[in-house]
């Protein structure tokens, strides 16, 4: 049972073409991350599948009733809106104070409830945003870059969490990355990204694929060298939206033809 | 009770801020002043056209404010440069409206209560208006409440929750225009952009909630609207003026205290 399904979706922005032929697919209890360069069109994938932007081709299914936990990348307050944690936790949906005191503390923000939403740091905001959405018992929770605002223990105390909450709660995860690093042992499965999807598979599979390390240009040609692969990738050929069929199998080594 | 005149006026102001102090509050947090202008404005177009068509006044300004108020908010919504645009609508709709009540002589006269509001002159069935206008206004915020505070801090939270932006923007649009035909009588179309905001505007100061700002700013609306009376009573002024000085004299204690 696929939780949340994007069927060959493309997303156009007036005349330029953001996502290209998307397909993809979320298991429960499966985390998912999405890598690529910045203006890949990362966001606009999470923000197609939420419904905020509309696709101009294909279609995105839901899970009927499916519980989403959105954390965007960041939250602009209006200095002229008072508003505390506490209360914005309960937006749109009102939750007791027992439930809200145990969703800061579990994000590491305890005791901070009665702070103005403006004055917090932005990885402060970011786990507010969290705790906001695991108090909506998510079944899939989505993701956008939501470590950008933390320092490095904090950022692997999230993917701790992250891991937590999936093994409580059976949610699965989709998220946003721009770091294959960090998040090679959160992931199951991995998405590179960039207008359309390069490759996907394990992190081990995806960061030894010629694609992945075209994309983020790892090294220098040199270094690249070391990797064999045996065509050359078509994204530095001026052609972005080039297209190309991909077949995986789970878990097996990456291959792809060009169509 | 309801014979005297002063009475009925205080009673109009007080029920006409159960109103404009949430709306207000929401017109400060998503930026909406100059939306407000452009509805009040066309307002004065509704006088003519009921004045034409011999329909109530309430029902012509609530006609066209509403007009203005889906027209702005479409535009809006489709992202044009709304600062210039708004601009143009709120001053063409006044000229619109002053030009078209020239036309019929028994307002030339009585112009100024329009733009400036009669609020002395408020009779029982007018008075009964205000309040139903008025608490129709504040039961449609507080039904829509959590998910117009959403949809206003982010929209993209709002979606992800099921919860329509647009939708939400509409019942606020509607919520205006109501205001604007409701408080014409009371504070005129000149000022009632500036009831609507200078109070939420002053309850910032002091609340931490969305919600404590919502009932500080219908508090501070009605002191205002009260303490208008009666330097209008004392002093002989304009009422509807006099409403939006006591008004702005609180906002400038409070900005006063928000410094120190």
């Amino acid at each position: 049972m696929n939780l949340i399904t994007a069927d060959h979706i493309c997303v156009r922005f007036g005349d330029v073409e953001v996502l290209h032929d998307i397909n993809l697919s979320v298991q429960p209890a499966e985390i998912v991350t999405i890598l690529g360069p910045n203006g890949s069109g990362k966001s606009t994938l999470l923000r197609a599948l939420l419904g905020i932007v509309p696709v101009a081709e294909g279609q995105v299914t839901r899970m009927q009733g499916l519980r989403i936990g959105y954390v965007p990348q960041k939250l602009t307050v209006d200095r002229t809106m008072p508003i505390t944690v506490r209360r914005f936790l309960s937006l749109p949906t009102r939750v007791s104070d027992a439930a809200a005191v145990e969703a800061l503390d579990r994000v590491g923000m305890a005791g901070q409830g009665a702070e103005q939403m403006t004055t917090l740091s932005g990885g402060q905001q970011q786990r507010v945003l969290l705790a906001r959405a695991l108090l909506g018992k998510p079944q899939l929770l989505m993701l956008d870059e939501p470590t950008s605002g933390l320092d490095q223990p904090g950022e692997a105390a999230f993917y701790r969490l992250i891991e937590e909450v999936r093994a409580e709660t059976r949610a699965a995860v989709l998220m946003i990355s721009h770091d294959l690093h960090v998040v090679m042992a959160a992931s199951d499965r991995v998405i590179c990204l960039n207008g359309h999807i390069c490759c996907e598979g394990t992190p081990r599979v995806v960061s030894n694929a010629p694609e992945y390390r075209a994309l983020f240009g790892l090294g220098t040609q040199g270094a690249l060298a070391l990797y064999r692969h045996e065509h050359d990738h078509a994204h530095a050929d001026g052609h972005p939206h080039h297209h190309h069929d991909h077949h995986h199998a789970p878990d097996q080594k990456h291959e792809h033809d060009h169509a | 009770m309801l014979d005297d005149f002063l009475v009925r006026a205080g009673l109009a102001a007080v029920g006409l801020s159960l109103a404009t102090g949430p709306l207000g509050a929401f017109v400060v947090w998503r930026r909406m002043a100059y939306f407000g202008d452009a509805t009040a404005h066309a307002a004065v177009l509704g006088v003519a056209l009921a004045l034409a068509t011999d329909l109530p006044i309430g029902l012509g300004t609530l006609t066209v404010a509403l007009a203005m108020a889906v027209t702005v908010a479409g535009l809006s919504a489709r992202g044009w440069a709304m600062d210039t645009t708004l601009g143009v609508l709120a001053h063409s709709a006044l000229a619109f409206g002053l030009v078209a009540v020239s036309f019929f002589p028994t307002v030339r006269t009585d112009l100024s209560s329009y733009l400036f509001g009669d609020i002395l002159a408020v009779s029982r069935a007018e008075l009964a208006l205000v309040w139903s206008g008025s608490l129709s206004v504040l039961a449609l915020l507080v039904w829509r409440w959590q998910a117009l505070l959403t949809a206003t801090l982010s929209e993209d939270l709002a979606h992800a929750a099921g919860i329509r932006p647009d939708r939400e923007r509409l019942v606020l649009t509607i919520a205006l225009a109501l205001v604007v035909a409701v408080a014409l009588k009371i504070v005129g179309a000149l000022l009632i952009a500036a009831m609507l905001i200078i109070p939420a505007a002053t309850a910032r100061s002091f609340a931490r909630t969305p919600e404590v700002m919502a009932a500080l700013a219908i508090a501070i609306g009605a002191l205002s609207g009260l303490g208008g009376l009666g330097l209008s009573l004392w002093q002989d002024t304009p009422t509807g003026p006099s409403i939006i000085v006591v008004a702005a004299g609180l906002f400038a204690l409070a900005s006063f205290r928000r410094q120190n």
